[in-house]
């Protein structure tokens, strides 16, 4: 997307914007689930993760995981958004297999958090998405169709686990910036530690809900949801088609119905679901075996208290205080374990080098090898040693990154690299000048073409004396002793 | 010392404690009864022999310092009691047995009590006579082909027939209270949070309240002093500091002021009611009580808001019976075709209605006119009863607009069943604790009760005022056993 220009899409002549507002699911980090105690760990046998109240035995009823709200308050503060002091937990009604309840409990009317925004740093600048509300819920069992030919299995494992459903405003108007809102709110999310954000395990799915109008138009057009999307990519494949779809169907005169669709991957195609007159009547009212959730001015304090610095206050002061630009600190903060890391490699060494080998050779190799930075290969410590090699003269920058290649075998200290394979850079002048002396003697026909005015043979010279030196001599050294011997 | 199974909670204690009695010489008398009596119906499940080995059990290492030292006591069938089936009178749950304890029975155990058996009651608690009951009627003890009253049909059949010394049931529009008026015994409901609804089989969440039924007022403050409990599991438990209500109960009511709500005053109210309750009033005056007319004008509003509240929240209360994890199920082609033939099979016309009604109320375009109103209406009936009880220690009125009925008389006819629940209704509705005792008896010579209605958390108070009147009333069940079979 070049800079300044909206996401449209075309039509002979005619061009189409699309609205997009997301509700995420995130599941909420807590050991426990949020009515019961059962445990929520990935990937455990099915079944084996259920409590009487999980599976809804007769009698049983559901006491609240207060860590889970507290969890909802922070990602709240987390979103700038106002924190309900009194909230409510409904019963959605409706009857399937993997929800034993019958009913799914959730806040409908009134939710535990209000309104909010979220920055997002485009390439073209800031923009802001508003948050309508994030509210609590029990997450559903799994539905297995595919084990028994002639049974549907169920795994109530993830019954009753806690989600939050943060729902924005029709603020997004490309598959970027869904790109850019998912992952701003992942990494706020991970900062503050109540979602893993992890979306191969489903801790984060979003229904996506797409319109679509012609540039210039304020009304919003009608909008279809597509429901339960598991990845970025996906989410914008599923746009860019439904987006399409509903533009073809006006194109051809044709109305849009509202209805909930499905996106079928293998297809890229969105697909009916249920349409407005079949959407459930979930009958909603008041869970009686819960009372409505109240909330201290004091227990918000303290959790306000316990706010780490967020990605948007990291980055004002990491340009602040150290100088970066806008992209280099969007890029070191957009995850909590990319600052810390580069916050503990500068604590011993240069900033500005910091941020470009993070950002370079460290990203580079994360990327070859598929690693999350916590995997890094070269420790913190490691890598400020290496740094300041190259800020004190021992390597030149060159050198480093040979260093580098062997460090990341098995994090290896550069100081011990460069001491065994006499890395060491030469400082020397009297050496620099000698070795200088060698390569003027052995070309003098480019020194004289030089002379009569062939500057640009500068760097000939440096490249010989450098060969000379076997990569070890020091480029600024050479540089100034060449320029006195040609120039003298 | 008289018959084993006509002597009170207290008798019972007493001589346990005295050693005059064992445990397993009064739990195998009630067994025994039991095996002549089942002509009533009251049992659903028994648990006669894990029970005389309990009973055994308790006398080889008895703990007088317990407050039901080895005494045997039979349920409702709406409490979850782990190992033995649990059906809440439903063949839905017909083959039910839960691995886990209610709270309240638990504190029964927890004091030595021995549970005896599973009560019969109507399905679901949704019934007035026990007549919904997939395990059929319960026959009055009062007289034949007569009904016990509902929901707590079996356990106030059970207490006035001397099958168990003291049992617990569940109020949510009247289910204790009603079925103890219609019995000539004593039902309390509790406030609301006082005694843990876990492991209660729910009917209307907001509504429902474990509590005592037993042949006297003493008896009624010595089981209430050992079910009622702050949970932490029950979310809707409130901690509070809880008397020693058999220790503090007293005759003195000198002083009380107790109001005599005018709207209780219904069109066709029997005369016999009538007489009833002015005798009450005349015997709490007696008492060196002060009475008081009061108003609770929405009086009337309250029987057509507890039909829309109570069915709302058990038609979602009632939505996991599917099928699916436990309990009856009736297999289908494919998902939708299992739950329609396992719900439609498994639950009875009563409680189908209640479904269909709450389904309804609670649907979009109707929450408002129904729903939402109601809970409107709930809180004019609250404030109803805070006004009252800023004039007031206590109110006093009749506990049913009539005496029992024959077997089969209402069934055809929910409206006029519904209207037995007129008087405490707005009880539950409000959250107040309530106590029924028998006051007298109507033509036929079957028992009317009073009802005592206190503020929230004041069953002291209500007790009290109880057993000063249960004193001057001096009643007496005439009860003929023509039920027993040798």
């Amino acid at each position: 997307m070049s800079k300044n220009s909206e996401y449209l899409i075309e039509r002979e002549n005619k061009q189409y914007e699309v609205i997009i507002g997301l509700e995420v699911h995130a599941q909420v980090t807590s050991e426990s689930k949020l009515f019961s105690q059962s445990s929520t760990k990935f990937g455990a046998e099915p079944n084996t993760q259920v409590s009487l109240v999980d599976a809804a035995f007769p009698g049983m009823l559901p006491v609240i995981n207060e860590f889970c709200i507290e969890q909802a308050i922070k990602t709240g503060i987390g979103l700038k958004a106002k924190i309900n002091k009194k909230s409510v937990f409904d019963r959605k009604n409706y009857f399937y297999a993997d929800l034993p309840q019958g009913y799914q409990i959730s806040q409908y009317k009134y939710p535990i958090v209000g309104e909010g925004k979220v920055i997002l740093d485009m390439p073209n600048g800031q923009k802001e998405i508003g948050i309508e509300r994030l509210h609590l819920e029990q997450d559903a069992g799994k539905s297995i169709h595919d084990i028994d030919p002639n049974n549907t299995l169920v795994d109530l494992n993830r019954s009753g686990v806690a989600l939050m459903e943060i729902v924005s405003k029709p603020d997004l108007r490309s598959p970027d910036e869904v790109n850019v809102y998912i992952k701003k709110l992942r990494s706020i999310m991970r900062y503050l530690g109540t979602c893993d954000g992890n979306m191969q395990e489903g801790s984060l799915r979003a229904d996506v809900n797409v319109s679509v109008r012609l540039k210039g138009e304020t009304e919003f057009g009608t909008r279809c949801e597509i429901k339960n999307v598991n990845s970025i990519k996906f989410m914008q494949m599923a746009i860019i088609s439904e987006a399409n779809r509903q533009i073809d169907l006006l194109e051809e005169g044709k109305e849009i119905d509202q209805e909930t669709r499905l996106f079928d991957t293998k297809r890229n195609e969105t697909r009916s679901m249920r349409s407005k007159e079949d959407a459930h009547d979930y009958r909603y009212f008041p869970d009686p075996d819960l009372l409505p959730l109240e909330i201290s001015q004091e227990l918000i304090e303290k959790i306000k208290s316990d706010i780490p610095e967020l990605p948007d206050e990291k980055k004002k002061r990491f340009i602040d205080k150290f100088n970066l630009s806008p992209y280099e600190a969007t890029i070191l903060v957009s995850d909590i374990e990319t600052s810390n890391f580069f916050e503990d490699v500068i604590k011993n060494s240069d900033v500005k080098l910091a941020t470009n080998w993070i950002t370079g050779e460290l990203f580079a190799v994360l990327n070859e090898k598929n690693l999350e930075i916590s995997q890094s290969p070269v420790s913190t410590k490691n890598l400020s040693k290496l740094i300041n090699l190259i800020k004190d003269g021992t390597i030149s920058g060159k050198i480093a990154k040979t260093v580098f290649e062997q460090m990341i075998d098995g994090d290896q200290d550069p100081l011990i690299i460069v001491k065994e394979k006499g890395l060491k850079q030469e400082s020397d002048p009297k050496a620099i000048e000698e070795l200088i002396n060698k390569v003027i003697e052995n070309n003098s026909d480019k020194v004289a073409e030089y002379k009569s005015g062939k500057d640009k043979l500068f760097g000939f010279f440096v490249g010989q004396a450098m060969k000379e030196s076997k990569g070890k001599g020091n480029p600024q050294l050479i540089n100034k002793i060449l320029k006195e011997k040609l120039n003298g | 010392m008289s018959d084993i199974t006509s002597q009170s909670l207290f008798e019972l204690t007493s001589n346990i404690k005295e050693k005059k009695l064992s445990s397993e010489e009064i739990t195998k008398v009630f067994i025994d009864r039991a095996e002549k009596s089942k002509k009533l119906n009251v049992y659903v499940t028994d648990n006669f022999e894990k029970a005389i080995d309990q009973s055994k059990k308790f006398d080889s290492n008895p703990n007088f310092d317990l407050k039901l030292p080895g005494i045997p006591i039979a349920v409702k069938d709406l409490f979850c009691t782990n190992g033995v089936r649990t059906t809440a009178g439903s063949k839905i749950l017909n083959n039910f047995v839960p691995t886990y304890e209610s709270t309240v029975t638990q504190n029964l155990w927890s004091q030595g009590a021995i549970l005896l058996g599973k009560l019969n009651c109507d399905e679901f608690a949704m019934g007035s006579s026990n007549e919904t009951s997939f395990f059929g009627n319960v026959q009055n003890p009062v007289g034949e082909n007569l009904v016990p009253g509902g929901s707590s049909g079996g356990s106030s059949a059970a207490v006035a027939a001397n099958l168990t010394p003291v049992t617990i049931g569940t109020d949510t529009g009247g289910s204790i209270r009603q079925p103890a008026s219609f019995t000539g015994t004593v039902g309390l409901k509790p406030t609301y949070g006082s005694c843990s609804r876990y492991g209660v089989v729910a009917f209307a969440s907001s509504l429902d309240q474990a509590g005592p039924m037993t042949k006297n007022v003493r008896d009624c403050s010595m089981l209430l002093e050992v079910i009622s409990s702050f949970d932490q599991k029950d979310s809707t438990s409130i901690d509070y500091k809880r008397n020693c209500y058999s220790k503090e109960l007293s005759k003195d009511i000198k002083g009380k002021k107790i109001g005599i709500p005018k709207e209780y005053r219904v069109d066709n109210m029997p005369d016999e009611i009538e007489q009833l309750w002015k005798n009450g009033i005349s015997y709490a005056k007696d008492c060196g009580a002060e009475i008081i007319d009061i108003s609770l004008p929405h009086t009337n509003y309250a029987l057509p808001t507890y039909y829309i509240v109570a069915p709302a929240e058990a038609s979602s209360n009632l939505a996991r019976y599917d099928g699916v994890k436990y309990g009856f199920r009736s297999p289908g082609q494919n998902l939708i075709e299992m739950y329609e033939k396992t719900r439609s099979e498994g639950f009875g016309d009563e409680v189908k209605r209640r479904i269909m009604i709450g389904t309804y109320v609670l649907s979009s375009g109707y929450y408002d006119a129904y729903y939402l109103k109601a809970q409107k209406v709930r809180q004019l009936i609250k404030k109803d009863f805070d006004d009252a009880f800023s004039k007031v220690d206590a109110i006093l009125t009749p506990s049913t607009p009539s005496s029992a009925f024959k077997i089969g008389e209402k069934t055809n006819d929910p409206v006029s069943m519904y209207l037995n629940d007129i008087f405490t209704v707005p009880i539950n509705l409000a959250g107040l604790p309530g106590i029924s005792i028998p006051a007298g008896k109507d033509k036929n010579n079957y028992p009317l009760g009073l009802q005592v209605i206190g503020k929230p958390f004041d069953e002291q108070n209500i007790l009290n005022i109880s057993y000063a009147l249960e004193d001057k009333i001096n009643f007496k069940n005439d009860i003929s056993d023509w039920w027993v079979s040798e």
